[in-house]
């Protein structure tokens, strides 16, 4: 169930250029259901800036009743959000969306994350490998001062890194080393831009995936259609990426 | 025990409160978070004859306290507005006010015609004030005449009372006000959004894919509380103000300023709860100001 609750700032730390990891505590916790959903947050208590952030989660702690997310601070809320010490309270409203489909996995899943879509990709792998899932995790980044999770990855599986500038791992995307791996897996999950978004399904046709998507948001539970994209079913037909979504099948949404 | 009851054409309302058209979908976002039976009324998002898919993306962008957005008008169409939407609305003690949107006069006939028909629409609200779609909408609502000549061609066919909801990007809002009256029109909804824009500070291109947006949220408050004041010094009409209401004090203030009830738009997206927080908070804000019913604070600001 959505709940619009009151929660307490725990740990706030940056981790990476402009990436900040933000744990808070409350019983909201308790109704996530999936990684990959997403909560809605409050970033001031005044009219500026006025609307709600969605940001990922990337860890959830049901027995402390905590979760983390990771965001990027680049306009003016998330600027805002970073500077929340622990004792500060946060107003967030969620867990909003559909998450990944964590029982479709058989044996081995790839998790393809870029950027500041790799946070939801490490709750995925943990409970993932909870469930004896091999997971194989491709994470795609700017640059080294971008890079972040590197060795919580590692500690789940085989981790290959991607910086476009190529000062760490493989230089260039994700899909540069998609190319290089085998493709023994029997479903793949993805998180981030579109444009890496469209590169993994289109390199794996034949294969289960999930993707999921990052749209410009309004009410973050289906009311509003600001998030809205057509589908692949029919000229006609479109799904709302905050409440149908964010993750969809491959191959349904034309972002 | 404080009375906040209202009777307007059509609309026995239980409190003045309802979420505003298109801010709230049909209720079913809502009704996962509280029960909608609580509202005053619902405004329901505007239906089209036929179904549209609304406006290319990004439909939505923030500005100073407050948004611009661009949706364009995307709904299922009258048939299934009619046929789903507001049937699944039935199991909810609150009566519903349709928004009827089209591009031509025709259109509004048939949609108004037809969804006046459903047994929990009390009331129309007439949508001749959306800013962003390339055709009827705002057309509709910002030339006297053809505000009149619409307002009387929709109560010819309407089985319920009719509410026209104006549009603020006009020179002067009350002569749409006093046209619409002429045409027979019941009640007054106002305002809708105001037509702005904003820049990518990098590119300097629009944010929003329709390259201007209806600005709405507290930033229109003023003018909303302006425009209401001024309609409701120039006629006895009902009227339901709305714009940048997000606190039980701005429902006050429009109601002093003339509105007999009052609608949340915006603020449903920061707080999907602000309805029924300020439905809860009402009774004793009027007490607070020495009033034991919403009927005898509406329009004080004009008796001073």
């Amino acid at each position: 169930m959505i709940r619009q609750e009151r929660m307490q700032v725990v740990d706030q730390k940056q981790i990476a250029r402009h990436i900040f990891e933000l744990t808070v505590q409350g019983g909201l916790t308790s109704e996530m259901t999936a990684p990959g959903q997403f909560v809605h947050v409050r970033v001031a208590d005044s009219y500026e800036p006025l609307l709600r952030r969605p940001i990922s989660v990337a860890a959830i702690d049901p027995e402390l009743q905590q979760f983390t997310m990771i965001y990027r601070a680049e306009g003016r809320g998330t600027s805002l959000l970073s500077q929340k010490k622990p004792g500060d309270t946060l107003d967030v409203l969620g867990p909003l969306g559909n998450g990944f489909p964590v029982e479709q996995a058989e044996k081995k899943a790839y998790l393809i994350g870029g950027g500041i879509g790799v946070p939801p990709l490490y709750e995925l792998a943990k409970q993932l490998n909870a469930n004896g899932i091999q997971t194989v995790h491709i994470l795609g980044f700017e640059s080294k001062q971008a890079v972040f999770y590197e060795e919580k990855f590692k500690e789940l599986g085989e981790t290959h890194i991607a910086t476009v500038d190529g000062s760490h791992g493989t230089q260039g995307f994700v899909t540069h080393i998609l190319n290089e791996l085998p493709k023994d897996f029997d479903t793949y999950f993805s998180c981030g831009p579109t444009p890496m978004l469209e590169a993994v399904q289109w390199a794996f046709p034949e294969k289960r995936g999930f993707l999921s998507y990052e749209q410009r948001m309004g009410c973050g539970i289906g009311a509003c259609f600001a998030c809205v994209c057509r589908t692949t079913k029919s000229e006609t037909d479109y799904i709302k990426v905050c409440s149908d979504g964010p993750v969809f099948p491959a191959g349904v949404v034309i972002a | 025990m404080t009375n906040l009851t209202v009777k307007l054409p059509g609309l026995n309302l239980k409190n003045p409160i309802m979420p505003a058209s298109g801010c709230f979908g049909f209720g079913k976002e809502y009704a996962q978070l509280y029960d909608l039976s609580e509202l005053g009324a619902i405004m329901i998002k505007a239906a089209t004859v036929e179904m549209r898919l609304g406006n290319p993306t990004p439909r939505v962008a923030e500005t100073a306290s407050g948004m611009l957005n661009a949706i364009g008008l995307q709904n299922p169409g009258l048939t299934k507005v009619a046929g789903e939407e507001l049937p699944w609305l039935e199991r909810f003690d609150v009566p519903i006010i349709a928004n009827v949107a089209g591009t031509t006069t025709e259109d509004y006939v048939e949609v108004a015609r037809e969804i006046s028909k459903a047994p929990n629409v009390h009331a129309l609200e007439i949508n001749i004030s959306c800013p962003n779609v390339k055709q009827g909408g705002i057309t509709f609502g910002t030339d006297p005449l053809v505000a009149k000549e619409l307002t009387r061609a929709v109560k010819n066919v309407a089985s319920v009372p009719v509410y026209i909801k104006l549009s603020p990007n006009v020179t002067d809002i009350v002569s749409i006000a006093k046209a619409v009256e002429e045409g027979g029109a019941d009640g007054i909804t106002m305002i809708n959004t105001l037509l702005g824009m904003r820049l990518d500070p990098k590119t300097g291109r629009p944010i929003i894919a329709n390259i201007t947006g209806g600005l709405s949220g507290p930033a229109i408050k003023p003018v909303a509380l302006r425009m209401v004041y001024e309609v409701r010094k120039q006629t006895d009409l009902p009227i339901i103000g709305m714009g940048g209401v997000a606190t039980v004090e701005d429902a006050i203030d429009f109601m002093s300023a003339g509105a007999n009830a009052v609608a949340v738009g915006t603020a449903n997206f920061v707080n999907p709860f602000v309805c029924p927080e300020i439905i809860a908070q009402l009774p004793e804000k009027l007490h607070d100001l020495g009033y034991e019913s919403v009927e005898e604070l509406v329009g004080r600001s004009h008796r001073l």
